[in-house]
């Protein structure tokens, strides 16, 4: 028999809800995100919470839904909700994400742990009251490799992409990023092409990277369609950076630093593979609800609620300082490694970048630039 | 333990103010009377047995050797390859053996001080990362960080008594002095795990800040201080009923809270001081034992792991992980006197006579 702390038997019960998204096709598919990206975080999050809980005689379970459709997955939620499983992972596109949190019966009655949409939006002008993302915003990424390329004193910037709209998402927040913090997109260029260019971005790259002088190569890519085949192809031997090249990640496998080994490998022990983004955003979702009821003794969702943005949650999550949420947005407050496929080459914010608060409010959307009504939930 | 350290220690008011760690054994021999001359003689005269004076070995976790620094001359004197990442490293009562965590070996291997050569693995687990041995010179606790058990090492059989479900990712380990409780900290559960070393069986948890890393006992054994790297504290908890009296807080001026992030603990055996580092601030705390204030915050190298006393207690070496090096505090001046190259990534650190 295990001794508990308190006496009294906690069942924490979680639903993670995920809305199979098609992917279109994209020339470069060698490494094809894991079909179980995001869902492997969120159970690797229950067993750690569970080790944790048996001391406490606190048990943590998860449902996981998978859908291809929006309404299927409102509805899964309401069903989940209606029988008391009011705390939901969300892996959703940004829409259905609305969906369901604009739902006044159901985002009032849940909290709503944002592990896979990364859209800007949702964490200003569509913030919901309930909604906590875990997963960095396209701002925080972009704002912490503009942090890099100017402390790098490379600011001059060309940047290369795609046709799609998360590609004209992510340069929007990389322009917002070059304002910031004084970087220059010098020029902008969209490809269209539509021939098999893994066979000749030898010849097409240099012709289409041809211009004034800049430091660095931007791309914005973020299904990996040309932008792998842009470094060692620039008409100037420059750097690539964005979504290919060296990139900002909320998570990579070849973090290691601050223990972060140890989770890497008992990811690795559960699911045979590194752990991405997705799934580190799903597994830090899980402890921090974990977190929360080890310190408030409660399953409560309003209480659990109130104490996860307070300023008396903290976490540690393998990135060096505790994590915390912005009481303004939702967002998790956490410092960005940024990465080339084999190493971390830094993590943000990076030093002499300054804040009244924590330096890690220098990465996204601050308080004054909020236009948000985050007001209390519940 | 040589003349030269009692010289030191006896009599901090006639030591010059520099130099005197270069020149401490000539100076002993030249203000001291024929009584030192006498121990230094004899000091020597065990020194030759043994071939070396005493001595501070410094694990280097990304070398995979330990580092040997005479502990008179402040220098390195030897390098000694062992396992896969060494980290915690120990020697047993009558320091005949070292015994050391090579984490990715493993093992815990045992050194034998004679030949400085490994002579054995004890089974220790996967992935051994700290480890405490209990008063009776036998049993060796070990934390195994990647599967969360702590186990029980017979280190005379070379066998394994127990292994003791713990919470996620074990790091620091600590007998108690009556050696009735083994403690160990989860760093992903945030707690103190208390184990009765009689049955071997967990039977108590103290929940504390985020990440502890390490635990150490009051020479007494009435309290045990407990530092957590996230959560930015140090917990003193009252063993008899394992509550928390005190948590301290850190504030160095200049250095964000965030990376204040305390580690490794050490306790002066005559309760007056106990010494906090602090990770990448790169500074130990000096905390007034007794009321817990503290006093001061010593400037070392970067990112600073653990803390050892000399035999002595006159000094206290910091293992500074980052910039791969060792510095040297004066306890009784509060004063960082030297700093010595080791190997990558310092991590444990053991001295014997």
């Amino acid at each position: 028999m295990l001794p508990a702390l308190a006496a009294e038997s906690l069942d924490v019960r979680l639903l993670y809800l995920k809305q199979r998204v098609e992917r279109p096709p994209a020339l470069s598919n060698i490494q094809p995100p894991a079909a179980d990206s995001g869902i492997a975080g969120a159970r690797l999050g229950v067993s750690d919470s569970n080790t944790t809980g048996r001391f406490l005689n606190h048990h943590y379970t998860i449902e996981i839904v998978e859908t291809d459709s929006a309404t299927e997955a409102v509805e899964a939620a309401r069903a989940g909700v209606n029988q008391g499983i009011t705390l939901l992972l969300a892996d959703l596109p940004a829409a259905t994400l609305l969906k369901l949190s604009g739902n006044s019966d159901l985002g009032k009655r849940s909290i709503i742990f944002n592990t896979t949409a990364p859209d800007d939006h949702l964490r200003s002008a569509d913030c919901r009251a309930g909604v906590l993302h875990t997963l960095p915003s396209r701002a925080m990424l972009t704002d912490a490799l503009a942090q890099f390329l100017v402390a790098r004193r490379w600011n001059r910037w060309l940047l290369l992409r795609g046709e799609r709209a998360e590609d004209g998402a992510w340069v929007t927040s990389m322009r917002r990023s070059a304002k910031r913090f004084g970087g220059k997109i010098i020029d902008e260029k969209q490809w269209s092409f539509d021939t098999d260019l893994r066979r000749t971005a030898q010849q097409e790259l240099p012709l289409f990277t041809q211009g004034k002088d800049y430091h660095v190569t931007l791309v914005a890519d973020e299904i990996g369609d040309v932008g792998e085949y842009v470094p060692y192809n620039t008409w100037l031997p420059r750097p690539v950076a964005g979504t290919q090249g060296l990139t900002p990640k909320g998570w990579h496998g070849v973090v290691e630093q601050w223990g972060a080994q140890q989770l890497q490998n008992r990811f690795h022990e559960h699911s045979d593979r590194a752990m991405d983004d997705r799934d580190y955003a799903a597994w830090v979702a899980v402890r921090a609800i974990a977190e929360a009821v080890t310190r408030t003794q409660s399953t409560d969702t309003a209480i659990l609620y109130t104490y996860l943005l307070s300023d008396e949650f903290e976490i540690a999550a393998f990135k060096g300082r505790s994590l915390t949420f912005r009481n303004w947005n939702g967002q998790l407050r956490q410092p960005i490694p940024l990465v080339q496929p084999r190493a971390v080459v830094s993590q943000s914010p990076q030093p002499g970048f300054l804040h009244p608060r924590t330096e890690l409010d220098t990465l996204g959307f601050d308080e004054p630039e909020t236009d948000c009504n985050f007001e209390s939930h519940l | 333990m040589t003349a030269s350290r009692l010289a030191c220690t006896q009599n901090p008011e006639t030591s010059e103010p520099r130099l005197e760690l270069f020149s401490r054994f000539a100076r002993a021999i030249n203000t001291h009377s024929s009584s030192f001359l006498l121990s230094a003689a004899v000091g020597l005269a065990g020194m030759s047995s043994s071939s070396f004076g005493e001595t501070a070995y410094v694990s280097n976790e990304k070398d995979n050797t330990l580092s040997v620094i005479d502990i008179d001359s402040l220098e390195v004197i030897d390098t000694i390859e062992v396992g896969m990442r060494p980290r915690g490293i120990t020697f047993n009562r009558d320091f005949t053996e070292l015994y050391i965590c090579a984490s990715d070996s493993d093992a815990v291997q045992v050194m034998d001080m004679a030949e400085r050569r490994i002579v054995a693995d004890l089974p220790s687990g996967e992935d051994p990362e700290q480890f405490a041995l209990h008063p009776d010179d036998r049993k060796l606790y070990i934390a195994n960080e990647d599967n969360a058990v702590v186990t029980v090492v017979d280190t005379r059989e070379r066998t394994v008594i127990a292994q003791v479900d713990v919470g996620v990712e074990p790091e620091g380990m600590a007998v108690s002095p009556d050696g009735k409780w083994a403690v160990n900290t989860s760093e992903t559960t945030n707690m103190l795990h208390w184990i009765d070393t009689e049955s071997n069986e967990l039977v108590d948890n103290t929940l504390v800040g985020q990440r502890p890393r390490h635990v150490e006992f009051t020479k007494d054994g009435a309290l045990l201080w407990a530092s957590s790297e996230i959560g930015g504290t140090v917990a003193v908890v009252n063993v008899a009923d394992r509550q928390i009296i005190k948590t301290l807080e850190f504030k160095i001026p200049g250095v964000h809270r965030d990376r204040i992030q305390p580690v490794g603990i050490k306790l002066t055996d005559d309760g007056r001081y106990a010494f906090v580092a602090l990770g990448p601030a790169n500074h130990v705390a000096v905390v007034d034992a007794q009321s817990y204030e503290i006093l001061d915050y010593l400037l070392v190298g970067r990112r600073v792991w653990h803390l050892e006393f000399d035999r002595q207690g006159a000094l206290l070496l910091t293992s500074n992980g980052v910039s791969g090096d060792v510095t040297v505090i004066d306890v009784e001046k509060l004063k960082p006197i030297k700093t010595i190259k080791v190997g990558r990534y310092p991590w444990g650190i053991a001295v014997a006579p």
